[in-house]
């Protein structure tokens, strides 16, 4: 292991950047400028695996770098762009009840992941452990958008940015899952966004619209 | 070489009716290869009962009594709801509520996710154990969504919302799982989520992890079992779904979903000494049961009524492997199997009940006896059997699991009563008239494939009349390796 002085410093800087981002994604209401945000969470999940594979030695975590790349920062944001063209939905904005509420609430969120990461960061070995609480506010921050937003589109991309913290997580608190799972959790998601892509449209059509609010039929009466 | 036959054959469907799945012969073919499954299964099981636990291809599957039961199980289920559901689709196409298309999805999605459901029981890689269950949700959000009315695309969404986000709670159990067992098995040769290898050092894992990551793993598998508070998806994805996907969906993938919650709970358990996870499966088994039964009143569509049915029975056989010891155990695995059987031939008659109705409303399904009187007793004796009557095998499992938890745990059985004279009272009620009285409804086009109905229903009555030696000896062994 060829631990570098600067590697922890600038690791623990891009985790910041991707907690910052998820806090933004909270506050954003275009649709479009979402989706460049999880693009710019990809690319720094990119660079951390690819710092920490370089820290670590390990070849595989190239891989999954390379994974990141070309699934997170090309190929979703490209397949959500066209999908909100072609549903010319890109300009939509929603209105979102009481953003100052929304953030305290992921404020609380980021001190109790936190609280919880740190009995388990104190026994991770890896040089990356102090960024485990980072990803577990990230997972909770992605959650909390899926729960606050009401548009179809944003919750996929909630979904999305769930799937990016857990995936800093594996990376940060165990070097990353083996190549195989990791592939088999790409292929799922990739499957998900496709299948949901579909959704997008059969939802509009009987719906008229991707707001969620319209899908409240199946309540217990 | 069964195992590979168990995994290959519904992937093979798959392909298979992916490609020819529109034709005419297409449900003869999806009966077929289940009927191929099934006999594969069959053969694993003999091997496993002859020759004892099975591990192959680098230990990456494992084939034990707990997980070769199901597999009999669901293949069997699987192949019953082939044969149900050849008819029933025909009805549907011709009341123009699918097309060919359609049905091509319908069957091409219904083998694959039977491949998903297997894989998951075999595997012994608790990451492809995620993948699995990934695989599976997603082949069942394009099932529940079949009519692309909007009551079914509002349930498919609400469905993998909740558990894309529950599942993506169990992903985040298995890398602290992983983390933890990456310490004393290392990195290499990907030792470190085989649940063989993991069993056999859990003693030396680290306690406060895998706590923790039970705690995922029971939230999120547990959001696939239907358990409360997170049952929310399910009633909707049953209701809305196709008749044959609710039945596969209530016999099988909650199974599933909960043989995952179980081996998980055996690992943490020995890891960590104290019976934290017991009693986290027995608070959220009797919340859900006693939820459940209440919701239940409330109810009415017959397949939401029947869906709220499972979350209860979910919710009792969850309760009852938290209780554990071999009494318990064997009485949950009992359950499971008769609530299987039970559930997915209820649907089977609701289905088609509602087919005659042209509603799902109970209030519009009336005098089944009078019209068609294998469908009205098939409902009948299946609601009867559900709800516990003796001579029933559901009976006997919730006698063993009722005497258990009074022992045990007396405070519990008020509630578990309470929930099952709730449930009784309610379903009762509703069914009664839907049996007796008049009808005007019409004959189906096709007739309705009622033989699987009687033969689950006769299978549940023996399991509580008469068990063969052999499958006890089997339950007790499946029981043992819970703990």
């Amino acid at each position: 292991m060829n631990t570098h002085a600067f590697t922890v410093p600038i690791l623990n800087l891009l985790a910041a950047c991707l907690l910052l981002i998820s806090f933004a994604m909270l506050s954003r209401r275009r649709t479009q400028r979402l989706i460049n945000l999880f693009a710019w969470q990809g690319g720094i999940l990119f660079l951390s695996t690819c710092l920490v594979a370089y820290s670590s030695g390990l070849k595989e975590l190239y891989y999954s770098a390379a994974l990141t790349l070309i699934l997170k920062v090309i190929g979703l944001p490209m397949i959500l762009h066209r999908l909100i063209n072609r549903l010319g939905a890109q300009w939509d904005s929603e209105t979102m009840v009481n953003i100052p509420m929304t953030m305290l609430a992921g404020l609380a969120l980021v001190i109790f992941a936190f609280g919880l990461a740190q009995p388990i960061s104190m026994m991770a070995t890896t040089i990356t452990r102090n960024t485990l609480g980072i990803a577990l506010a990230v997972i909770l921050l992605s959650f909390l958008m899926m729960i606050t937003r009401r548009k179809a589109v944003t919750q996929v991309i909630g979904f999305l940015a769930m799937e990016n913290g857990l995936f800093f997580a594996a990376t940060s608190a165990t070097y990353g899952m083996p190549m195989v799972i990791e592939l088999g959790i790409a292929l799922d998601v990739l499957v998900g966004v496709f299948i949901l892509g579909l959704f997008f449209f059969q939802i509009r059509e009987q719906f008229e619209s991707l707001d969620l609010r319209n899908m409240e039929n199946l309540k217990e009466d | 070489m069964e195992l590979l036959a168990v995994l290959g054959l519904p992937l093979l469907g798959f392909l298979l009716l992916a490609l020819f799945g529109a034709k005419r012969a297409a449900p003869e073919l999806n009966v077929a290869i289940s009927f191929a499954t099934l006999v594969a299964a069959a053969l694993l099981v003999l091997r496993v009962e002859r020759h004892g636990p099975i591990l192959v291809w680098h230990d990456q599957f494992f084939v034990d009594a707990f997980n070769v039961f199901l597999v009999g199980l669901t293949a069997f289920v699987g192949f019953t709801t082939a044969l149900f559901s050849r008819p029933y689709m025909r009805i549907e196409e011709l009341h123009g509520r699918l097309t060919p298309k359609r049905l091509r999805l319908y069957h091409a999605m219904y083998q694959l996710f039977m491949a998903a459901m297997l894989l998951a029981l075999l595997t012994n890689n608790m990451g492809l154990l995620w993948v699995a269950m990934e695989a599976a949700t997603l082949s069942t959000v394009l099932l529940v969504s079949l009519y692309r009315t909007r009551a079914s695309l509002e349930a498919a969404w609400k469905y993998f919302i909740l558990c894309g986000v529950g599942i993506a709670q169990a992903l985040f159990g298995t890398i602290l799982l992983y983390f933890a067992a990456e310490k004393t098995l290392g990195r290499e040769g990907m030792t470190a989520l085989l649940w063989t290898h993991l069993n056999a050092v859990k003693g030396q894992l680290e306690p406060r992890v895998l706590g923790l990551a039970f705690v995922f793993l029971l939230v999120g598998y547990g959001t696939k079992v239907g358990l409360a508070p997170l049952h929310n998806w399910l009633p909707d994805a049953h209701a809305e779904g196709p008749t044959p996907v609710s039945a596969v969906l209530s016999g099988l993938l909650l199974n599933v979903a909960l043989y995952a919650v179980i081996r998980c709970k055996v690992l943490v358990e020995g890891s960590i000494g104290y019976m934290l996870p017991s009693r986290m499966l027995m608070g959220f088994g009797l919340l859900s049961a006693v939820l459940a039964a209440f919701f239940l009143w409330r109810q009415r569509d017959i397949k939401r009524l029947f869906g709220y049915s499972s979350i209860e029975h979910m919710g009792i056989i969850t309760f009852a492997f938290g209780l554990g010891g071999p009494v318990a155990n064997f009485a949950a695995l009992l359950h499971m199997t008769v609530h299987s059987l039970t559930k997915s031939s209820i649907f089977f008659t609701a289905g088609h009940a509602s087919q005659k109705a042209g509603t799902q409303q109970m209030d519009g399904i009336r005098g089944l006896l009078g019209t068609s009187p294998t469908i009205g007793w098939g409902l009948m004796l299946g609601s009867l059997a559900i709800l516990g009557m003796p001579p029933f095998g559901v009976f006997a499992s919730e006698f063993l699991i009722l005497t258990t938890a009074m022992r045990e745990h007396p405070w519990t059985t008020p509630f578990l009563l309470i929930a099952l004279g709730v449930a009784f009272a309610a379903i009762f009620s509703r069914v009664q008239p839907m049996v007796f009285g008049d009808s005007d409804a019409q004959p189906l086009p096709h007739s309705p494939a009622l033989v699987p109905v009687f033969v689950h229903l006769a299978m549940v009555l023996m399991l509580g009349v008469y068990m063969p030696p052999a499958l006890a000896d089997w339950y007790r062994a499946a029981a043992r390796l819970i703990g």
